[in-house]
């Protein structure tokens, strides 16, 4: 995977896997401290410390049609070619954060790619979750909850076309008006 | 473009309301795209983009699109299931954004399966 929003899309899979309810999504592009952070946060089911221990291991997984598991794995490695950091937090029955850290300048950081795709895919997917995403570009801060748009279209599913093509633009509107140069 | 607000979002609420009651309600088709890690890395977001493209562009409003986990097939990633109402679930292999807008246009929308692309039933 080459890009960020593709591992954020992997991991996020997992989430909702693991019977995730609310999934709090947040990147902080920093460019003051050269830091890009992604951070997710969930409900779902979490894990043992044993099985936490094991999650870097690609030979772990706990699927039974294959032997491999390579989303976190990944991850990891992308961070620490950057000089980062990653970090996972998580409790049997309450919920799991998964936290990656790049050097923002880092020549090989990957980039953070298309994630309006990411977040459009999640959100169709996945209609009965809820998803905070939050994106933090220096001081500006644009944040999307889905609570919100469900609370508005009533009846409407969120995965209809119309309701998709709306929060694609939403987003797209958003991101730019954060990047922008002052 | 202007910028996007609570208004536009009921707009489009009422807009779709209004449509349905139109309609008798309910899904002719469900279609899968498998989105585990191997499915990702090979490019399912792509072929999600184009799906959600191509029911955009035919304004139909009666095709669920959803996600699944890893099959176990992850050398013939993506893999995508169209299934029609009252027919047999179709699952193709090596999907691309071309291969995903011909299965809808032919597939889902004609009810031609696409054998140079399916790899199994069910």
């Amino acid at each position: 995977m080459l890009e960020l929003s593709l591992h954020i899309l992997d991991i996020v899979e997992n989430s909702t896997r693991a019977g995730a309810k609310t999934v709090y999504i947040t990147i902080i592009e920093d460019t003051i401290r050269d830091v890009l952070s992604v951070e997710i946060k969930d409900d779902g089911s979490g894990m043992s410390q044993d099985i936490l221990e094991k999650v870097s291991d690609p030979f772990y997984t706990t699927k039974t049609v294959r032997k491999v598991g390579l989303g976190i794995p990944m991850l990891v490695q992308a961070a620490e070619g950057t000089d980062g950091k990653f970090r996972i937090e998580s409790k049997g029955g309450e919920g799991t954060i998964v936290a990656a850290e790049f050097k923002f300048s880092h020549i090989d950081r990957q980039p953070l790619g298309d994630i309006i795709s990411t977040l459009v895919t999640l959100i169709a997917g996945n209609t009965d979750v809820d998803f905070i995403y939050r994106h933090q570009h220096n001081d500006r801060v644009f944040i999307l909850d889905t609570r919100d748009v469900k609370r508005e279209i009533e009846d409407v599913p969120i995965n209809h076309p119309d309701i998709l093509l709306f929060i694609r633009q939403h987003i797209e509107e958003g991101l730019k008006e954060i990047r922008a140069e002052v | 473009m202007a910028k996007l607000t609570i208004a536009d979002l009921k707009k489009i609420k009422e807009k779709v309301q209004s449509e349905t009651a139109l309609r008798e309600g309910g899904q002719r088709a469900k279609v899968t795209v498998h989105m585990g890690t191997c499915g990702i890395a090979a490019g399912a977001r792509a072929v999600m983009d184009s799906l959600m493209n191509e029911i955009a562009e035919a304004g139909v409003s009666d095709v669920m699109v959803t996600t699944s986990g890893c099959a176990g097939m992850c050398s013939k990633e993506p893999m995508v299931t169209v299934e029609l109402i009252g027919q047999e679930p179709i699952i193709y292999g090596t999907m691309d954004a071309n291969k995903m807008r011909q299965v809808f246009k032919r597939h889902v929308q004609l009810g031609e399966v696409q054998t140079m692309f399916a790899m199994a039933r069910g």
